[in-house]
């Protein structure tokens, strides 16, 4: 049965990525069901963005599920599991409000029981409410911008908008254009919607939580790509301004979340804010050069967008997968619990590896390309007039590079605490490989990282194809041969090939040198140095939480830490400790000065409301009467 | 092609044999400053030999990252030696990534040395490398925006027309944001470079220190390569700071002679820079090591200013 499940939806997966490919590649295709559902019936259309998103499910969909063959828990939440899948493959697909709106709310209530998997623990409680009640609440964001676009334009068609999008009245456009991205940025888990982000990701089983972050969100982003740059038309500048500095701060903020958290699936779930921010950098500049009518430049804006969307897919659903395949092993999602499991599970640490040398950016891997994209994209806006402008996307650049140092620091952590050394407790001694097919599933995309890394002259111009037909200009702003790409003509290039083979060169020339020298190649292996202790244990290595110390230092103002050390002192002398007991917690500041405050004022306002609640059958029947006579009135 | 080729070996060869030789001499000057003999500016050279002959002792707690990363480490700086403008405006690999690639190059390395230090289990090397990591996290990023100010005056990313554009039109650099981007380029050279008053290249007390207790376990040929490497980053650095702020001498690979001036130019620059940095060493105190990330963020703070200064002085 569990084959069955997954089987078949390794199938849609299969099905979904040829159809996304067929779309990207130009194909379209309508399909229409008016008698199914009232206003306006069930309309699914393809065409070269929507294409692009389904592939990227399908394509995640298919390691996500073989690896759920092999997980042990897997027979769990199957349904619920593929209605997941299946909504989210008709999500881009949908042509009108209705046939959008069921899709996404499948998708939500499919991944609220995938959340809700452990309906014992009260962990995992919390994070389905969490998430069902910010998703609901994006959901109703949603509903009134599309109702309100709907109304005005007489249509619940998204094409009837992307037509009269020049017509409306700017307020009507601006109102929709807030309500739509407040609902879509929710989803997306932008800065400062995230909160259910980092609950709901770690609570449910890895292979979920890779298509959560991997594709789900990103249906946030695909979200934004239409309301920003195709159902409203060439909006004001302030909105491309917005989803920048939304973007800059995604990115910081939640790289320096990630950077304190010890718990190895909530650290890749902040880190899924934080790549979100670097998506929204590039659609946020692609939305500025429009505005201002420098269409090369808005294509490679969105370019970098939509790279950066398919390579968080690739590695962050490996990390996942390789997340999974820990817990699975150690018991605990714990990071100052594991340590050695190189040696235990090297497929999985090697897979772990490149995922982590991707999403740090490093060159050659696929991160390094779609961030130099965004570089790119950000540094050319000296072509702007606007000074104001020019001051965003500085801030836009700034906060690029610093993320990318603090996500390489952050992956330092993340491999170097969980993999290497000598184990932090019993279970992370005892741990052994993941399962052939969960293996099988992080090589394919640890192979897709290393791909789209070497690949970027191939795959440019698939992207250049897609945001050509998104902005609706001619496809260019990149060119060059096989082996060099070239940005904005003369203006800069990029070749990850050529880099990878002088980097293979050069890690020949210290083994030549060393022979042609005449080293010794003597080795002898022996114990690790330590001041002349007797043995060494794991007790001696550095924590995460140490490891992470300096940046709480440096970052206090954000993080706000609180310290709380008791000892207990041996009753005899105080020269011997019994027990030593440290806390060092942060504290969120938006749960602090944002939500703390929201969720006061709601529940005032309810206790307030709560007084028309009498009890009294009587005072309810003159309500009633009154709110006749009211409509009477005002009809 | 040929004519590239050879270029790029002249190239990794300046870097490769004359690193050792700028950490001699800045050595022996800062011995003479504070009127010791010192050792001679040659010293690094012995030491290789030295340590080349004697065995490598490997911890049995450490896995392949620790024997693969010396070699992971100096392929990145030479690869980053072909990036980087030494002796001509027109370094060989300028056509794979420019300024970008070259941080994240410099982080590729910097990555690999933290997790080779994390990997022997013991406390000196989680230490130096969390730190480490701390440092480069902080200073990384100001290098790009630094280069990203110079390049919006230059109008263009290119590293090697950076340094022509400047050299051409001079008066180009009358600008806060030159100034700026220069203090700041200067700290994170001495930040990333370990020198003092971020970390004491001369010290072997644990606590205190942040690149030497992260390769503290590595001995024989992988410390040598180890230290090879931190000498070609420094030269790496120092040259990159000098060709951009002085960019004079340089010219395109038209011959030998354009080569052989450019290396004369980069010489006397090198000498200058030595003699600041080793005045500078001498003069300070090393810095009390969680004043470091102020030190570090002021410098990107400058970064920051000097890139918006870009557009509010145009």
């Amino acid at each position: 049965m569990t084959r069955l499940a997954y089987g078949s939806v390794i199938l849609i997966g299969i099905a979904a990525a040829g159809l996304g490919g067929y779309g990207v590649a130009g194909g379209a295709g309508t399909l229409r069901l008016t008698w199914l559902v009232p206003l306006g019936g069930i309309e699914l259309t393809l065409d070269p963005l929507g294409g692009l998103f389904l592939a990227l499910i399908g394509l995640a969909v298919v390691p996500a599920s073989v690896y759920a063959l092999g997980y042990p828990d897997g027979d769990t939440g199957r349904f619920a599991y593929f209605v997941f899948v299946a909504s989210m493959c008709v999500v881009p697909l949908a042509a009108n409000t209705m046939t959008f709106l069921i899709a996404w709310e499948l998708m939500s209530l499919a991944s609220y029981f995938l959340v809700l998997r452990d309906r014992e623990s009260r962990e995992s409680i919390r994070a389905a409410w969490v998430y069902a009640v910010m998703t609901h609440a994006g959901l109703a964001c949603l509903l009134a911008g599309m109702l309100l676009l709907g109304a005005d334009v007489g249509s619940p068609r998204f094409a009837d908008w992307r037509a009269a999008a020049s017509a409306l009245a700017p307020t009507t456009r601006d109102a929709a254009f807030v309500l739509l991205a407040l609902g879509f940025a929710g989803k997306a888990g932008v800065i400062p919607l995230h909160v259910w982000l980092p609950l709901a990701h770690p609570a449910a089983p890895s292979h979920v939580s890779a298509l959560m972050s991997g594709v789900m969100i990103k249906l946030g982003i695909y979200g934004l790509l239409r309301v920003s740059l195709d159902w409203l038309g060439v909006g004001p500048p302030w909105w491309g301004a917005a989803l920048l500095i939304a973007g800059a701060a995604s990115s910081v903020i939640g790289v320096l979340y990630a950077l304190v958290e010890h718990d190895l699936k909530r650290l890749l779930a902040f880190h899924s804010i934080e790549n979100i921010g670097i998506i929204l950098l590039g659609i946020g500049s692609a939305a500025l050069y429009r505005v201002a009518g420098l269409d090369a430049l808005a294509l490679l804006g969105l370019i970098a967008a939509l790279y950066h969307t398919v390579n968080h897919a690739a590695f962050k659903a490996l990390l996942f997968l390789g997340a999974g395949a820990v817990v699975h092993a150690t018991g605990t999602r714990n990071m100052e619990a594991m340590g050695g499991l190189i040696k235990r599970m090297p497929w999985t640490a090697a897979c772990f590896l490149i995922g982590s040398a991707a999403i740090a950016a490093l060159p050659p891997l696929n991160g390094f390309v779609s961030e130099w994209l965004t570089f790119l994209a950000l540094f050319q806006n000296m072509r702007l007039e606007s000074v104001g402008q020019n001051l965003v996307f500085t801030l836009g650049i700034a906060s690029l590079a610093l993320t990318g140092g603090l996500a390489m620091a952050c992956f330092v952590k993340a491999f170097g605490i969980t993999f290497l050394a000598l184990p932090r407790s019993d279970a992370a001694a005892g741990a052994h490989e993941a399962s052939p097919p969960m293996r099988l599933a992080m090589l394919a995309l640890a192979a897709a990282c290393v791909a789209l890394g070497l690949g970027p002259t191939l795959v440019v111009p698939v992207f250049g194809a897609v945001a050509a037909a998104v902005l609706r200009t001619a496809p260019q702003a990149t060119g060059g041969d096989w082996l060099t790409l070239r940005v904005s003509g003369e203006f800069a290039s990029l070749s990850t090939a050529a880099i990878a083979v002088v980097l293979a060169a050069s890690f020949l020339v210290p083994l030549a040198a060393l022979r042609l020298v005449g080293a010794s190649r003597r080795t002898r292996g022996y114990e690790t140095w330590g001041c002349g202790r007797i043995v060494q244990t794991a007790r001696m290595e550095y924590t995460a939480t140490a490891f992470a110390n300096p940046f709480k230092r440096v970052f206090d103002f954000f993080y706000r830490p609180t310290k709380r050390l008791d000892i207990e002192f041996h009753p005899e002398s105080r020269f011997f400790v019994e027990r030593i007991e440290y806390e060092n917690p942060t504290r969120s500041i938006f749960d602090d000065w944002l939500y703390r405050p929201a969720l006061d004022l709601l529940h005032a306002g309810a206790r307030a409301v709560g007084a028309l609640q009498s009890g009294s059958a009587n005072q309810y029947l003159a309500y009633i009467l009154v709110a006749l006579l009211l409509m009477l009135v005002l009809a | 092609m040929i004519a590239g080729i050879a270029l790029a070996i002249v190239q990794v060869v300046i870097v490769g044999a004359g690193a050792p030789l700028l950490v001699g001499a800045l050595r022996t000057l800062k011995a003479r400053l504070v009127g010791r003999r010192g050792p001679s500016p040659w010293q690094p050279y012995a030491d290789f030999r030295k340590l080349l002959a004697k065995e490598a002792v490997v911890s049995t707690t450490t896995s392949w990252v620790f024997r693969a990363t010396p070699y992971i480490l100096v392929a990145t700086l030479l690869v980053t030696a072909l990036v980087v403008p030494v002796v001509t405006v027109r370094p060989p690999l300028t056509f794979a990534g420019n300024i970008i690639l070259l941080v994240y190059l410099f982080m590729l390395g910097t990555f690999f040395l933290a997790l080779a230090g994390l990997d022997a289990g013991s406390a000196f090397g989680g230490m130096g490398s969390s730190r480490e990591v701390a440092v480069a996290a902080l200073a990384e990023p100001t290098v790009i925006v630094a280069v990203f100010a110079l390049a919006l005056r230059a109008d263009t990313i290119d590293l090697g027309r950076i340094v022509e554009r400047f050299g051409g039109e001079p008066w180009l650099a009358a600008n806060p944001a030159h100034l700026l981007a220069f203090a700041a380029f200067f700290i994170v050279m001495l930040a990333e470079t370990g020198r003092l008053p971020v970390d004491n290249p001369a010290t072997h007390l644990e606590l205190t220190m942040i690149h030497e207790a992260m390769v503290l376990e590595y001995s024989g040929r992988h410390l040598a390569l180890v230290e090879w490497a931190s000498a070609m980053k420094l030269f790496l650095f120092m040259t990159l700071l000098a060709n951009l702020f002085v960019p004079w001498g340089l010219t395109e690979p038209s011959g030998p002679v354009a080569v052989l001036r450019g290396l004369l130019a980069l010489t006397g620059k090198l000498a200058l820079l030595t003699i600041a940095v080793a005045v500078l060493e001498t003069a300070v105190a090393k810095l009390r090591l969680f004043r470091v990330p102020e030190l570090l963020a002021g410098s990107f703070a400058l970064a920051f200013l000097s890139l918006m200064a870009v557009f509010l002085v145009r």
